[in-house]
């Protein structure tokens, strides 16, 4: 589950990281109130939404659809304003005349960046902030290392750019140490890091004492990943947290009751919030082919297979492992609701899940809702046969198929048909 | 002997009172698997469907039934506990079910295994088959056939279609291991290429991976270096798109990395015989074994 920026601080906060002053609004009125409250005469104001690149994306209702085509391309110097706005003036007033006008731009606004897509993300919370001066720019992360099962503290000295981009050019920048969950992160891996990125006198200390506060933040929230880019040096020698960006494991949310509250469905596909209900894992891609199937490693096969014989699936979906009735019928709604899908395959492979339910679940959605697209419908396994037969016998126009490359050439074929 | 478990396993389910625990426990002494027992705290001294007795801890289990395997069906919030229990317990073959465990538990839990002699498969798993002799797990047991071909996968149903592929054209399995769809796992494709190296009754191993981590460049890398038996490889996500999990909590293409090009460009450099259509595993193989 992905955080907002303020609420990846407010949680960083609690564990004593050093982050600037700032408070999230919904409204401009809210936005202006923050900065009077704040007082000062430097703002800067941030879109408040999950996808990256927010300073250098651009606002749908201000700007061309070439300018957008650049952001997508994320060409350098794309005209028009993003999503992060320094607003600064001689004089408060001035200032935060300048935070209102740069809230009333992305309130409501759809923000596009290279990772949202062409149809961008709206913006309902901007965040307040003093920001910090810079003289130094980190990067520091903390996140699960899949390849020895234990929590990484990753750090650079070049912050600001996105990791993965040192990662490509200046691989020598990023170091890396590793917990070891017993002793948890030790104070001289911190050390060990901070004499790495070159620290020295306050900026080394308060780096190590930052370093340990994100690792007992990442355990506290049940994170698998917590970014800091930037991390900054002020020139008082001060260690901030200028950005954050925190992903909560979805395993784990069931315990972490306040950040569950937090949940922003905003950004998520409609059909995919409504998948969610029934305990369906959809993800919907831009083929024609909409696929239903048991299992996530058989469920990218199937995508796999329709490319491998040269169409696109319209969607991944994952009925689960015990697919009841009403999940299947849920299912092959939310696949045809989407107007590209121009014929359906159901690829099933009973275990625990027996093929006669899902064939009764299948003529029971087709008998209620119709069914104005070609299905076709591949069952191996446990009681294969029944399901075949309760399929044949339902008088439905349902192409049966005998196996995965047989049921993938007639799905394209279908596709290609119409 | 196949691999990890056989006809001499002595299986106790954890979670057995449960429904899915219950179920799958049934099925495995369906197949022939030894159940010798089971474990839910609080139900100790009484009877498992007339079947099998239930004890509190694994500890009394290994104690009175000699048991040296367990299959972990208890609900996430508690099962990376269930883990280390087993493991203290002494238990040999660790088989974790279980979908949907904390990673931050399974940090620990992993860690806590290190210093033990004792092989984890999943968790996240649909378990481990040797066909028939012995079935740990969620596999529904007709459609595997006693033979000689290893078969690893990440997924669950991914691997019953190619052990029905295998099946179907008459080719046997030796040891089928489902490793899990999980970040953290205990059986890696690596560890389980190693075992199937070196057991005398599997000649080939099918080696199905899938999207996000390393787990299968590193697999292969070994390979290239130490592996005479021939592999037939498939990797399932070429068509997802970064950055978006794949149902399972470990598929997910994040930062260029974990791509199937990049699994497939490695699986090619050790000399695997891949397919790029998961329908080709079962031929691929027929044509691999000549």
């Amino acid at each position: 589950m992905k955080l907002h920026e303020y609420q990846a601080k407010e949680l960083l906060a609690r564990q004593g990281v050093a982050v600037p002053p700032g408070k999230a609004a919904h409204t401009v009125a809210d936005a202006v109130a923050a900065a009077k409250q704040m007082g000062g005469t430097f703002f800067v104001v941030k879109a408040q939404v999950h996808a990256g690149g927010r300073g250098k994306g651009r606002f749908t209702h201000a700007v061309s659809p070439e300018v957008i085509q650049m952001v997508l391309e994320a060409k350098a110097d794309v005209p028009g304003k993003g999503g992060v706005i320094l607003c600064g003036a001689g004089s408060h007033d001035e200032a935060v005349a300048k935070v209102q006008a740069a809230a009333e731009l992305m309130l409501g606004n759809v923000l596009v960046t290279k990772q949202t897509g062409a149809e961008g993300v709206r913006v309902k919370t901007v965040l307040i902030t003093t920001g910090a001066e810079i003289k130094k720019e980190l990067y520091a992360a903390v996140l699960l290392d899949r390849q020895n099962s234990r929590i990484l503290l990753m750090a650079s000295s070049e912050g600001g750019t996105e990791i993965e981009i040192v990662a490509e050019h200046n691989p020598e920048a990023i170091h890396k140490v590793w917990a070891d969950p017993i002793t948890g992160l030790g104070d001289w891996q911190c050390r060990e890091m901070a004499f790495k990125l070159g620290l020295s006198g306050k900026a080394f200390k308060g780096a190590v004492k930052m370093f340990k506060q994100l690792y007992q933040a990442y355990l506290a929230t049940d994170s698998s990943m917590l970014e800091i880019n930037p991390l900054v040096i002020t020139p008082d020698d001060d260690v901030v947290a200028l950005d954050a960006k925190v992903i909560i494991d979805d395993n784990a949310v069931f315990r972490q009751a306040e950040i569950q509250s937090w949940y922003d469905a905003g950004e998520d596909e409609p059909a995919e919030i409504e998948a969610a209900k029934f305990n369906l894992s959809y993800i919907k891609l831009d083929g024609s082919i909409g696929c239903m199937v048991n299992g996530a490693g058989l469920a990218m096969a199937t995508m796999d297979i329709i490319k491998f014989y040269g169409a696109e699936p319209a969607n991944f979906l994952d009925v689960g492992g015990g697919a009841r009735k009403d999940q299947v019928k849920a299912a092959l709604q939310i696949i045809t609701s989407d107007p590209s899908v121009k014929c359906v395959l159901v690829n099933i492979f009973g275990g625990i899940m027996r093929c006669d339910v899902i064939a009764e679940g299948v003529v029971a959605a087709v008998a209620e809702a119709g069914l104005k697209v070609p299905l076709i419908v591949r069952l191996a396994g446990t009681n294969a046969e029944q399901g075949k037969q309760i399929l044949a016998s339902s008088g439905l126009a349902i192409t049966p198929a005998d196996s995965l490359s047989d049921a993938a050439e007639k799905a394209v074929a279908a596709v290609a048909n119409r | 002997m196949a691999v990890l478990v056989d006809r001499n396993t002595r299986l106790i389910t954890q979670g057995i009172t449960g429904s899915a625990g219950a179920f799958h426990s049934r099925m495995c002494l369906e197949y022939g698997t030894n159940l010798v027992g089971g474990v839910t705290p609080g139900k100790g001294g009484t009877v498992w469907e007339d079947k099998a007795p239930i004890f509190d801890t694994v500890a009394d289990a290994v104690a009175q039934t000699g048991a040296n395997a367990t299959m972990i069906f208890v609900p996430p919030p508690f099962a990376a506990d269930a883990i280390c229990e087993a493991a203290d317990a002494g238990i040999k073959v660790i088989v974790a079910i279980t979908e949907g465990i904390p990673a931050n538990d399974m940090v620990w839990a992993w860690r806590y295994l290190q210093d033990k002699d004792v092989r984890l498969i999943g968790p996240n798993c649909p378990g481990i088959i040797t066909p028939g002799q012995c079935k740990i797990g969620i596999m529904p047991g007709h459609i595997h056939l006693p033979g000689r071909i290893g078969v690893i996968s990440r997924s669950g149903t991914l691997t019953y279609e190619a052990v029905g592929q295998l099946t179907e054209l008459g080719i046997g399995q030796s040891t089928c291991i489902g490793i899990g769809g999980d970040p953290i796992i205990g059986t890696r494709h690596i560890d389980a290429l190693r075992l199937f190296q070196d057991d005398p009754d599997t000649d080939a191993v099918i080696m199905i991976g899938e999207i996000g981590g390393s787990a299968e460049e590193d697999a292969c890398a070994w390979a290239a270096q130490n592996m005479t038996k021939p592999i037939v490889g498939f990797i399932a996500g070429a068509t997802a798109p970064p950055g978006r999990r794949m149902g399972h909590a470990g598929a997910i293409i994040s930062g260029g990395q974990g791509t199937a090009e990049a699994k497939y460009a490695a699986m090619e450099a050790a000399g695997v015989h891949i397919v790029r259509s998961p329908a080709e595993m079962g031929r691929r193989m027929r044509e691999v074994l000549g």
